[in-house]
């Protein structure tokens, strides 16, 4: 009997990327950082990760995620001030919305592929931001959705407060240790494997019995369903909720953040693209105004030379180093003669 | 009454008639071929009966059930697969996987978001079977794209056989094999053959001659001649139609 195939549920990068991420508050001000900013790439990893999901494992070219991203943020604001004040409502509410708004979505688009999926998907991004900034009475328009408080975390047994950038930063980073978790899970589950054979190679995955348009709607589903979970959690950090978010440049960010981090090629990619992002937008942004043109250069450059982005890279060097094997002894010397 | 019938099949693509008035019959256990020149309809025959393509007119029934514009993934579920003429495989999954991923243990699993994909060993045993069958059992951990063109040919029909068919369609299997590889898969028809019902599109009338039970020839998309092997081989029309290697 041959042996089970499985993975183990958490690895070496699983526990080294939280660790890493739990002692940032100790450090991120010594170098000259800022608490929030620890925050915002928490929040941007998150939601690079849900994107992923379309984009590295499903290979879905969605350009209009951002839309997502803004529906949570404004479903968590506006659950704040007419369904409960109640952190869990909030952030259900912000997920339940945009999996509808995704759900939706996928209805029209889930029978297409390459550039025509990804037209439908700018396309529909755009309707959702144009509805976000002429709905005024609802979302605020231009102005935004402003006062939008940060609830504290209620375990039933005790509360956490959130109001400091530290311990929302924790409470960020729990959210963010089960949801990579479970995708973690989900690109190993059947479902996930699912989605990658469709990415691989779609009329075969239909002959072997699988329905394509099914896999593709429910993969854009849980991923805006996650989008939505990360903009829920960015309106409670920024106290407010602004319809740049779902334009089409800030769609854009969530697209490079993935394919700088190279997550066409590792699990762990949109976190290192999320995490380059904004330390590109902080550090070189302390120089420049210009920070997006170095930033966009260097995309284009490793678009260019380097597709599989920063952990490609990183890959590739483990590689090389594997690859050096070591110098033979010397002979002795009656055979080296 | 046959297996899988088709009935009076039309296929028109803008004013270039495809199929004209294709009616087949293949018996349960049977081998049939299908042959004709290049660009008779052979092909496209095949993407009818698999649900590729819609007919604009006629029938298709399996054990008498019309499945007539059926999709090809339902299709492919009441037991009726395929391989292609130009490989269709999942080139960046393991030869295991692709053969796991095809199999209907795995497809009935398929919305499982939590639990792992090949925990299950009597689903690895079974994709290992088919490995073991295809000659492919000590490739499993490679990647499918990094195959030889005639380990790529085995697969390929390996993962037709995941599927757990009852009627297996192959087209044009031995395209581009040697003489080894084609003996080869020779044996692996003979093995399948009883156990399934098989239809094989073929160019290598040796081949085809020295399996099938019964030949349908396709040319100007029509059935042109049907019949034993040896009645086919002094039947007018075909030698009519340029199959010069008929004799």
């Amino acid at each position: 009997m041959a042996a089970a195939r499985t993975v183990p549920s958490f690895t070496p990068a699983m526990l080294v990327t939280w660790i890493l991420f739990a002692t940032v508050p100790f450090w991120i001000e010594r170098v000259g950082l800022y608490q929030y900013l620890g925050v915002e790439i928490l929040i941007f990893a998150l939601y690079a990760l849900a994107y992923n999901l379309v984009l590295g494992h499903a290979g879905l070219p969605s350009f209009g995620h951002g839309a997502f991203f803004g529906i949570g943020a404004y479903a968590f604001g506006l659950a704040q001030s007419n369904i409960a004040p109640n952190l869990w409502v909030c952030l259900a509410v912000a997920a339940f919305a945009a999996a509808i708004a995704g759900a939706f979505v996928a209805l029209f688009i889930s029978h297409r592929r390459g550039i025509y999926y990804a037209l439908m998907t700018i396309a529909f991004g755009q309707i959702f931001w144009f509805i976000a900034i002429k709905a005024h009475r609802i979302t605020g328009g231009e102005d935004g959705l402003l006062k939008i408080e940060r609830l504290p975390a209620s375990l039933g047994i005790t509360t956490f407060n959130l109001g400091s950038n530290i311990a929302l930063y924790y409470f960020v980073l729990a959210v963010f240790a089960v949801v990579s978790f479970l995708l973690w899970r989900l690109v190993h589950s059947p479902f996930g494997r699912v989605v990658k054979a469709i990415k691989q190679n779609e009329i075969r995955a239909r002959f072997v019995g699988y329905d394509v348009w099914r896999y593709k709607a429910a993969v854009l589903v849980v991923s805006t369903t996650l989008s939505g979970l990360a903009g829920g959690l960015f309106a409670m950090a920024q106290t407010s909720a602004f319809p740049d978010v779902m334009s089409l440049h800030y769609s854009g960010y969530v697209v490079m953040m993935t394919l700088v981090g190279g997550g066409l090629v590792s699990f762990w990619g949109p976190v290192i693209g999320a995490v380059a992002f904004f330390l590109a937008r902080d550090v070189i942004g302390s120089f420049t105004t210009g920070w997006m043109l170095w930033f966009g250069l260097s995309f284009v450059v490793l678009v260019l030379f380097k597709p599989e982005g920063i952990a490609g890279i990183f890959a590739g060097v483990m590689k090389g180093r594997d690859k050096i094997v070591p110098r033979p002894a010397a002979a002795p010397q009656s055979q080296a003669r | 009454m046959p297996l899988f019938e088709a009935k009076d099949l039309h296929l028109r693509f803008g004013d270039r008639v495809v199929l004209e008035s294709v009616s087949l019959a293949f018996e349960a256990g049977q081998l049939s071929g299908i042959m004709g020149p290049n660009g008779a309809g052979k092909t496209t025959c095949f993407n009818v009966l698999t649900g590729r393509y819609k007919p604009n007119r006629g029938q298709v029934l399996w054990q008498g059930d019309d499945i007539t514009g059926k999709s090809p993934q339902d299709i492919a579920r009441l037991g009726i697969a395929r391989s292609f003429q130009l490989m269709n495989l999942f080139d960046e999954f393991t030869v295991f996987e692709n053969i796991a991923i095809a199999l209907p243990g795995t497809r009935r699993r398929g919305h499982d978001m939590i639990a792992q994909a090949y925990a299950d060993t009597a689903l690895v045993d079974e994709a290992h079977s088919i490995l073991e069958k295809v000659g492919l059992a000590g490739r499993a951990n490679d990647e499918a794209k990094s195959l030889s063109y005639g380990a790529r040919r085995a697969l390929e029909i390996g993962v037709a056989l995941a599927c757990r068919p009852k009627l297996l369609f192959l087209d044009e299997p031995t395209a581009g094999l040697g003489s080894d590889g084609r003996a080869r898969l020779t044996d692996l028809i003979l093995q399948l053959k009883g156990d399934l019902t098989i239809v094989v599109i073929e160019h290598d009338m040796e081949f085809l001659f020295s399996l099938a039970d019964e030949i349908s020839v396709i040319h100007w998309g029509q059935v042109i001649a049907r019949g034993a092997p040896a009645a086919l081989k002094t039947n007018p029309w075909v030698e009519a139609s340029n199959l010069g290697r008929l004799n």
